[in-house]
């Protein structure tokens, strides 16, 4: 906005309809109609959701009762989603595939949850959060899902508070506060390094009440297999009891998908073992668009990969970066060495170089990828793995950094740092047998969380008729890169209050036309799932489904991480297409379908990655930008940085699935700003 | 390293069980404990034998979905989750012994997984404060002394896998119990219903069959997340209270 001019965010566009002239993944879709999101709000920003609210009819409580809601995953979208409906006094439905909806993925949060309390008075606001956050996310992000997402932040807080979650307090006992990657402020509400913990079980709790109360009804070991789309609306799923093998058929007025995010296609993930794209896949292959798939948060201080036997990777906070230092030695010859041995005139603070302004505080982003230039320069420290080049050739590598917390120790005091981070640095000992308060951590990024997801309107509703979609399973809220402490704001504004708004104006015409299990949409359903299920129990090759999972992780690591090109790509595509072949004729599942069997439930999960995979690829490989996390090679600036084009993808990636063999089908939703100006990011 | 293991296998709750060994070559002291039983079960996979069931999910200690009782110790010989133990703390040529949770109410579901339902039934029993979304007054307007909050804090971070259960000579959950009590019991939002929850919760464990405590001490020594046992004190504190306040 020009200086002196009287303006009112959110009246006029900033910026034009952007107009692609690129077509590196021309062969690979099909150009569909462009989208536009038929529920979008107008209006000054900071009115929108207000009026929103009101507009939206209203279901009075002895309609409540009648009518049900199918929820699935009891994370912080889904729990608390489960609750809050369930207290308005609908019939509920919560399904999870672990044995208590207490242990959904959301649990693992370390850092922080973000809101516009402005408790330190350091000038926050809710535009400043709006505003950090739209930045945060590159300009990829709708602007007023993220004005709604910056209000509902401080109603979050005092929810949580009055549940009981024991977030760090001051002295005077007041709520604490801490900084985060990619702002200036101090607006992060923490519970030591378990702030996903604490939050989950109050949502949890939250939850179980309702299941006491009788409103909520809850599935445990229970695995959403397909969606029931009947007469053009979904009504209910197919799920899988884990523990008998039935295959059971569940039907409601309207399903919501609170499923989380798909980041185990890249097989080595801090996502958790059982984490799956299963049921959003299933809804995009029943006509739900996938929007910007290709959209991954590679984040940057994750304890580095020890060899081939690893499962699964773990974050160290990103919290940690308050306090600690992030270097290389300045020589490669310096690498070996013990770090304590290295003088501090031969150590690169990296970030603090090239980034003065906000150093070890940049976005994940950027911290990541500044890693890995400094690894691939040979500057990484750890142990050295073997690296095949493009070429076919081998190079040795180390892949790690220093987040050193020795300059902190000092200045603070062991206790105050054990006191910040004390279960964090016991879980990296416990995992790397070094101890982080005499030797500098070692660090790498690591895939963690997922942008992409299912495409949904304002009101967070796919283009399936009674189909929603909460948290990190839609795409809505963080754009191109997510900012830290954002997730945990995102999961509990969805559950606790967008969706409970949004959700009566659909149910306001229901209850809908009872449909029976003999419907054909739900003959069709069921037979689908059991005909795949006999598949995958028939093949008896001779692979496990465990080492197709492995080399598709490696695939779409290699050539679909943190750096991306067209040729890689081009070559990605193929090889997952052969994977799929391999997989569909050469996979080995034993025991039965009618008991417990986990690599059956395995292999439904990676057959949906396979198919995934290809699609993040065509996406990225469309997508001739740098932007957030997705950074194509193509597309620098002289000095290396990501470099945007607004003026061709300005716009989100929504995708529908095109049929078996067909190709997929993009629809483009332009990005049209009218509160906020896209800029370049600038962190230096 | 290579190491022989002694496996319960049990195809379901009704049937009868049995451990089984298996030799396991190739391990390395980098592989966490369950990464080596899924190096185990790729083996077993080969030589067409069913793989051994066991839980586990987020494998970073905070879940609380994996359990096993590994040489007889809940979790092992460290203080920590399984899926947190690493092969370093065992050496080369070493015998291990894995086992499900033992206890009459986890029932045994397959192989090592047991089903610990029981724990969210005691969670609907008053584990909670009621505070329906919307209702809640602005954070910073009941301050919290900041000496309670952490022990808020620290009693809330039991992760509900079961460990002082299965480690119990009696099969009590009282740490269990003690952990929520103290949790909600410290602050101030807890208070309206701090009596009214003991009864209920305490109700619904007996209820379920877990056993009476007699202050062994077992439970804390096993919990992964160091619950101290003065939570059991004030969980009986508070059961005595409650019920003069009837």
């Amino acid at each position: 906005m020009a200086a002196g001019t009287h303006y009112l965010p959110g009246l006029t566009p900033t910026n034009e309809a952007p107009v692609q002239k690129s077509d590196d993944a021309a062969g690979y879709y099909v150009l569909g109609d462009k989208l536009v999101d038929p529920k979008a709000p107008t209006g000054p920003i900071a009115e929108r959701w207000t009026t929103r609210k009101f507009e939206n009819r209203l279901v009075n409580p002895a309609n409540r009762r009648k009518l049900s809601i199918i929820i699935v995953g009891t994370g912080l979208a889904g729990g608390a989603a489960a609750a809050t409906l369930g207290e308005a006094g609908y019939n509920v439905k919560s399904f999870c595939y672990q044995d208590s909806p207490r242990r959904a993925h959301s649990i693992a949060a370390q850092g922080g949850i973000n809101a516009a309390k402005n408790y330190k008075g350091d000038g926050d606001s809710a535009y400043r959060l709006f505003y950090d956050t739209v930045k945060g996310g590159d300009y990829r992000a709708r602007e007023s899902n993220v004005y709604r997402l910056a209000e509902e932040s401080v109603n979050i807080i005092d929810q949580c508070v009055a549940q009981g979650v024991p977030f760090a307090r001051e002295y005077g006992g007041l709520l604490d506060n801490r900084s985060f990657g990619g702002v200036q402020v101090s607006r992060t509400f923490y519970a030591r390094g378990q702030t996903g913990q604490q939050l989950l079980i109050g949502a949890y709790q939250a939850m179980e009440r309702q299941v006491a109360a009788g409103t909520v009804e809850q599935f445990t070991r229970h695995e959403m297999l397909e969606l029931i789309v009947a007469d053009g609306k979904a009504r209910g799923i197919i799920a899988r009891d884990m523990v008998t093998g039935e295959i059971e058929t569940h039907l409601a007025d309207v399903v919501v998908l609170a499923t989380g995010g798909y980041g185990n296609v890249f097989y080595l993930s801090t996502n958790a073992m059982g984490s799956n794209v299963t049921a959003t896949w299933r809804a995009h292959r029943k006509g739900a668009y996938m929007a910007n798939p290709c959209y991954t948060q590679i984040h940057p201080t994750c304890i580095p990969v020890t060899g081939a036997h690893q499962s699964k990777l773990t974050l160290m906070s990103e919290s940690l970066r308050n306090d600690g230092r992030i270097w290389v030695p300045k020589k490669a010859e310096d690498c070996a060495k013990d770090p304590r041995e290295i003088p501090e005139e031969d150590r690169d603070y990296f970030l603090e170089r090239i980034y003065p302004s906000f150093g070890n505080l940049v976005p994940r982003d950027i911290a990541s990828r500044a890693a890995k230039y400094m690894c691939d320069e040979g500057r990484g420290v750890g142990p050295e793995v073997d690296e095949t080049q493009p070429d076919g050739t081998v190079k040795k590598f180390r892949r790690g950094v220093y987040l050193d917390l020795g300059a902190a120790i000092e200045r603070l005091g062991k206790a105050a740092i054990e006191e910040k981070y004390d279960n964090l640095l016991d879980m990296y000992e416990r995992i790397t047998g070094e101890n982080p308060y005499e030797l500098p951590m070692r660090i790498y990024p690591a895939v963690h969380y997922v942008m992409g997801g299912l495409w949904v309107d304002y009101e967070l509703s796919t283009n399936i008729e009674g189909l929603y979609c909460t948290g990190e399973a839609n795409f809505s809220d963080h754009g191109a890169n997510r900012l830290g402490a954002s997730a945990l704001m995102q999961g509990l504004a969805d559950g606790y209050f967008v969706l409970p708004n949004t959700i009566r104006e659909y149910l306001a015409d229901g209850p809908f036309e009872p449909i029976s299990e003999d419907h054909p949409a739900v003959v069709e359903a069921k037979q689908a799932v059991q005909e795949r299920i006999d598949k995958f129990m028939s093949i008896n090759g001779t692979r496990s489904v465990e080492s197709i999972h492995k080399e598709l992780g490696l695939i779409m690591w290699e050539y679909c991480g943190m750096e991306r090109t067209e040729e890689g790509l081009k070559k990605a595509i193929g090889l997952i297409r052969e994977l799929k072949k391999e997989f569909w004729t050469n996979v080995k599942v034993l025991g039965s379908a009618d008991s417990l069997n986990q690599d059956l439930e395995k292999a439904g999960r990676v057959a949906d990655f396979i198919e995934l995979g290809e699609l993040m690829c065509i996406d990225a490989l469309n997508r001739r930008e740098s932007c957030g996390g997705h950074f194509r090679a193509e597309s620098q600036t002289e000095d290396g940085e990501a470099l945007r084009h607004d003026d061709e993808f300005a716009y989100v990636a929504a995708w529908e699935f095109g049929g078996e063999d067909g190709a997929p089908i993009l629809h483009k939703e332009d990005l049209i700003y009218t509160a906020i100006e896209m800029k370049q990011r600038s962190y230096k | 390293m290579k190491l022989t293991l002694k496996i319960w296998r049990q195809a379901n709750a009704s049937e009868k069980g049995a451990l089984k060994t298996y030799e396991l070559d190739g391990v390395s002291s980098d592989m966490s404990f369950l990464e080596m039983l899924d190096l185990l079960n790729e083996q077993l996979l080969h030589n067409d034998e069913e793989p051994v069931a066991f839980d586990s999910d987020c494998r970073e200690g905070i879940c609380g979905m994996c359990s096993l009782m590994i040489n007889g110790e809940a979790h092992g010989p460290e203080v920590t989750t399984t899926c947190q133990l690493h092969m370093r703390s065992f050496k080369d040529g070493d015998t291990i012994t894995i086992e499900p949770w033992r206890a009459t109410s986890f029932p045994i579901v397959k192989d090592l997984i047991v089903d610990r339902s029981a724990f969210d039934r005691i969670i609907q029993n008053g584990g909670y404060i009621s505070a329906n979304t919307g209702s809640a007054p602005e954070a910073n307007s009941v301050p919290a002394p900041r000496d309670k909050a952490m022990r808020a804090f620290n009693t809330a971070t039991c992760i509900g896998c079961g460990a002082c259960v299965a480690a119990c000579p009696n099969g009590s959950a009282s740490l269990f119990l003690g952990a929520k009590i103290t949790h909600l019991g410290e602050l101030p939002q807890g208070q309206p219903e701090r009596y009214s929850r003991v009864q209920s919760m305490v109700g619904q464990h007996d209820a379920e069959g877990f056993g009476g405590c007699t202050n062994i001490g077992e439970c804390a020594a096993a919990c992964p997340k160091e619950i101290p046992l003065d939570v059991i004190s004030q969980l009986n504190k508070d059961l005595r209270k409650s019920m003069i306040l009837g």
